[in-house]
């Protein structure tokens, strides 16, 4: 995995020299979602104001993707508001953001086409730049096969490369590498430490405490759809402050 | 039925032969209703994806109403067009009628809602499963609709198989438009129509045997290439 291949693309300098993408401060107020009577949800106020890697964990059924969707705009709140450096929710924030799900949805295309799919729609295709970005994730020379043969943790390394091909200030990442073997997940985890370095931010939804011990800089963590607890990550695991986030990380059932 | 023994040697013979009069019959054919099936594709594969990604009030209506129109009677597709295309209707004035191009124009109507109502149905389920990605790139209606489209391209090629079925197996519509002049506007059913009712069975019956091989090499070649496809996670 060589790390800062991507540096050399144009139009990423500018950004790397910023402490913190302009997106940022994310500020979440009374951030509720309904369905069907039960709120899964509930009133969510959350301050993100660092760049870094924020882990958002919590047990499943917590709100964990959810929250997810509603930061990123592909689910409106029941009640509440998402403000990204000030702006609401509208296209030209959600351009500047990207999200990788938990099980990659890739076109029915080559390798190569997967991320052009994304260079072209942001007016950026160059081949150059597809080659270096498939080499980034450790899929180089792999660009003319089926998108769809790869192995699991090719396949979502593959959804990164797409990712970050629409060169986000925000990364959204929901429980990217489960359900992958070890390996896989080293990889990814060197692709997401290599994009915070570049100065990208990134939201990563995680049940793993192993992994978000490794990631962390600071902790989201959900407990039955609200806020149980928000605070830098060692902090976080040394001495959490509620008690779902203790009994989660003593690995006492939490529901 | 010594007569269609007689009459099966005799067509098996015209097809062997190329006869003249049975090939430029069989490509006028062809030529007709591939133009069609094309025209009805690039009309309604955008519809139907398109009508798959939309949600609005009355899409329900309107679903039923494409489905509806799958049944059109080509006899009565070919009244309206006939209809429109003579000398005294609005579009009089192109002197269409009794012409090849008024024959695709009125098999392009009967297939149109056929490739919108199948290509809706297919996509819609590639879109359930696209659809959160691109919404989180943020794409325009065209890039979803395209996208969708070459995303689908194999199963929509079934689609498309099952428009040029039916515009080349119809008679009603390009008899009434087309009027099966000789060298002119005489397709394959309206040939059959003609030679069987004036009893040249033999004709008839090399037609038959030709429009159904065609509709099985058809068949055969979507089904190669829509395995060629699976064989690479693209369809």
């Amino acid at each position: 995995m060589r790390e800062g291949v991507l540096d050399t693309a144009p139009g990423r300098a500018a950004r790397t020299e910023a402490a913190a993408p302009a997106l940022l401060p994310l500020e979440t107020r009374g951030l509720t979602l309904a369905l069907d009577g039960r709120t899964l949800v509930d009133g969510i106020d959350l301050d993100l104001a660092g760049g870094g890697i924020t882990v958002v964990m919590g047990p499943n059924g917590a709100g964990k993707s959810l929250l997810l969707k509603l930061l990123h705009g592909l689910t409106p709140p029941t009640a509440g508001s998402v403000r990204w450096g000030g702006q609401p929710l509208d296209p030209a924030v959600r351009r500047r953001q990207a999200m990788v799900f938990q099980t990659a949805v890739l076109l029915r295309r080559s390798v190569g086409a997967n991320v052009d799919f994304v260079l072209r729609s942001r007016g950026r295709g160059a081949r150059r730049r597809r080659d270096a970005l498939l080499a980034h994730v450790g899929l180089a020379g792999r660009a003319r096969q089926p998108a769809r043969l790869l192995s699991g943790g090719e396949q979502q390394r593959l959804a990164l490369a797409r990712a970050l091909a629409a060169e986000p200030e925000v990364l959204l990442l929901d429980e990217p590498t489960a359900s992958l073997d070890p390996a896989s997940v080293v990889a990814i985890e060197a692709i997401v430490r290599a994009a915070r370095a570049r100065g990208t931010k990134i939201v990563f939804v995680t049940h793993d405490i192993g992994q978000a011990r490794r990631l962390a800089d600071d902790v989201v963590f959900l407990h039955r759809g609200r806020l149980a607890e928000h605070g830098p990550a060692g902090r976080f695991f040394d001495a959490p402050r509620s008690e779902a986030a203790r009994a989660y990380l003593d690995g006492r059932l939490v529901v | 039925m010594q007569d269609f023994g007689q009459a099966i040697a005799l067509a098996l013979g015209l097809v062997g032969s190329a006869d003249p009069d049975l090939v430029e019959i069989v490509v006028l054919s062809l030529r007709v209703s591939l133009t069609a099936t094309a025209l009805a594709c690039l009309v309604g594969l955008p519809l139907g994806a398109a009508l798959a990604i939309a949600r609005f009030p009355g899409r329900g209506a309107v679903l039923v109403l494409v489905n509806a129109l799958m049944g059109l009677p080509p006899v009565v597709v070919g009244l309206v067009v006939y209809l429109h295309l003579s000398r005294a209707g609005p579009l009089g004035f192109l002197g269409l009628l009794y012409t090849p191009t008024a024959m695709i124009i009125a098999q392009m109507i009967l297939i149109t809602p056929i490739v919108i109502a199948l290509s809706r149905q297919v996509l819609e389920d590639l879109w359930a499963e696209y659809a959160e990605q691109f919404h989180s790139l943020c794409l325009t209606r065209v890039e979803t609709v395209g996208a969708l489209v070459w995303d689908g391209r194999f199963a929509l090629m079934t689609v498309a198989l099952a428009g040029f079925g039916r515009a080349v197996a119809e008679v009603g519509a390009v008899i009434i438009v087309g009027g099966n002049i000789d060298h002119l506007t005489r397709v394959m059913t309206t040939a059959i129509a003609l030679e069987t009712s004036r009893g040249d069975l033999a004709l008839a019956l090399a037609l038959g045997l030709v429009l159904l091989a065609i509709a099985l090499g058809v068949n055969a070649l979507v089904q190669g290439l829509r395995l060629t496809a699976a064989r690479f996670a693209y369809a």
